[in-house]
């Protein structure tokens, strides 16, 4: 379980990040972050793994306040918490299986690490997880010979082989077409029913929002401006989160040609 | 038709032309004081070219017995330039991260470094000998600490440059995913950099043969030493038979090295 109380977080230059912020997330639940650019998705979701520090109140992660880990504690922390990103952030030069074998890294001893010496387990995890999505024949490939959607298919493997007990999405899928976006989100979808991750992805198409989302969270300026079951979200209530009329470019659309 | 009320003369406008002026007689007069102020006239190398002929003549036909006693000095640059540059890769490492911005953030700690770094790469490789030498003493061992410090000047500087430039998106996930700093360094950084610095140790390599020839001249140890014994005694014969040798191995290192690097980035 993840709880905001009384979250704030002003950035040095005096900007308000998050504005007294106050939200429980359940354990399983997937839940998707709705609001227009700058209004504080990212840094939301980035101060549950602490990429960024809030400035006031509490974040509790699975019964611990957060703010004040560092050092050990916060890489326990992280451990917990995968992350998956807009540009994939894999190591271009690298193989695919090095890639997501250093999802491990924070279970593996530094010396060991530096030689590669994983647990045979470890590797059987990294090549299971490529096989969830489908990505296992490119094993050995660089990680820069795989389009768009692949590479993020082996982002997620990484993050699998994190054995994380929440995954957190920035943006997953900006940078991708539409029917490669739906691949995405249906897999972390099925990875969030299988395994019971909790996962919170920020995304600003309201039509992937409406699908994929059992529960919706609008932001706005820094604060949160709704909060409901995605069951119950209109258009209307995104007109409400945006503060204005509903466009084209807020619908990623494309299903159907896939 | 009627005609034209003016026709340009030139190509450039006045102004420039006049400017043009002024620098080109500026640095003809910054030559002539130049060349009085330290008495040497370019057309000495004429007037003297016949000692020039005369003293070219005494250096053929080579020595080609001398050889014999060339080896083991050559083996020896070769040797010192091998120790010096493997312990400059070694010790610019850390190094480099630590003049790398993006890797040390601590504002401080990098400014030291870059002062430190920019500071011995203004000693020329020369004076750096003859700082040892006086320290150390004459021979190969003076002369291999002043290739390194010489070679950390310049790898440092390069690899921290290239540092710099990685995708820095590859190590922000290493960190999310609970990776410490050497891990994140080793998974994230150096996949990205080790081409480069591969190919940079080898350009310092083929320089550090180079330089230690040089130094050699100044009593740190290797072929250099050879030349300069030679010289002394005025027997120019073996001077040409060890330039030569030094000439063919260059050549081999720089190629062998050459293709290496071709082959890396
Ligand atoms: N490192 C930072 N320093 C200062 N201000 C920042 C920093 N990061 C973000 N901000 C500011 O904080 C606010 C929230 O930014 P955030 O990145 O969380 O928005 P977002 O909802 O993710 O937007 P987008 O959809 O464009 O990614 C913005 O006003 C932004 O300019
Ligand atoms: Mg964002």
């Amino acid at each position: 379980m993840i709880e905001f109380k009384n979250l704030s977080l002003t950035y040095p230059n005096g900007t308000k990040g998050l504005k007294n912020i106050n939200i429980k997330i359940n354990e399983g639940e997937f839940v998707v972050i709705v609001g227009l650019s700058g209004a504080g998705k990212s840094t939301f979701i980035r101060s549950i793994n602490r990429l960024v520090t809030p400035t006031e109140g509490e974040l509790v992660v699975d019964g611990e306040n957060i703010l004040n880990h560092n050092g050990k504690s916060l890489r326990e922390l992280r451990k917990k918490v995968g992350m998956i990103f807009q540009s994939y952030n894999l190591v271009k030069r690298s193989t695919v299986l090095k890639n997501v074998i250093s999802g491990r890294l924070g279970y593996t001893g530094t010396l060991k690490s530096i030689f590669n010496m994983f647990p045979k387990e470890d590797m059987e995890l990294a090549y299971e997880n490529l096989k969830r999505v489908n990505i296992e024949e490119k094993l050995y490939n660089r990680a820069d010979e795989l389009s768009g959607g692949q590479q993020q298919r082996v982002s997620i493997a990484r993050v699998l082989t994190q054995k994380p007990k929440v995954i957190l999405a920035d943006e997953p899928v900006a940078s991708l077409d539409p029917p490669t976006s739906h691949q995405v989100m249906k897999y972390l979808k099925q990875i969030n029913q299988e395994d019971n991750i909790t996962t919170i992805v920020n995304l600003h198409f309201i039509d992937m929002a409406m699908e994929y989302a059992d529960r919706i969270i609008g932001m706005r300026a820094g604060e949160v401006v709704y909060d409901g079951p995605a069951s119950e979200v209109t258009e209307q209530t995104f007109e409400e989160i945006y503060g204005r009329a509903i466009r084209e470019e807020d619908m990623r659309g494309g299903e159907e040609n896939e | 038709m009627n005609k034209p009320d003016f026709v340009p003369s030139s190509l450039y406008p006045a102004k420039t032309k006049r400017t043009l002026t002024l620098s080109f007689i500026a640095v003809l007069g910054f030559y002539l004081i130049s060349s009085i102020t330290t008495e040497s006239f370019i057309i000495n190398f004429f007037l003297k070219i016949g000692n020039i002929t005369e003293l070219v003549g005494r250096f053929f036909p080579p020595d080609w017995s001398y050889i014999t006693v060339i080896y083991p000095k050559l083996f020896e640059t070769i040797h010192m330039a091998v120790i010096a540059t493997t312990v400059a890769v070694i010790i610019s490492i850390p190094f480099s991260l630590l003049a790398a911005n993006n890797i040390t953030t601590n504002k401080w700690l990098y400014n030291v470094m870059r002062f430190i770094l920019n500071i011995i790469r203004t000693i020329p490789d020369i004076v750096l000998a003859v700082v040892f030498v006086a320290l150390f003493g004459i021979g190969a061992f003076s002369g291999i600490i002043a290739l390194i410090v010489f070679a950390i000047g310049i790898l440092v500087k390069l690899m921290s440059e290239i540092i710099e430039a990685i995708d820095m998106s590859p190590s922000e996930a290493i960190k999310a995913s609970g990776g410490n700093t050497i891990q994140t360094i080793w998974y994230a950084v150096v996949p990205q950099i080790l081409p480069q610095f591969i190919s940079f140790s080898l350009y310092v390599f083929e320089i550090n043969i180079r330089a230690s020839v040089v130094l050699g001249l100044v009593g740190a140890g290797g072929i250099g030493q050879l030349i300069n014994q030679r010289i002394n005694f005025l027997d120019y014969q073996a001077v040409s038979t060890t330039v030569l040798v030094i000439f063919a191995v260059v050549v081999v290192i720089d190629w062998i090295s050459g293709k290496l690097r071709e082959g890396l980035v």
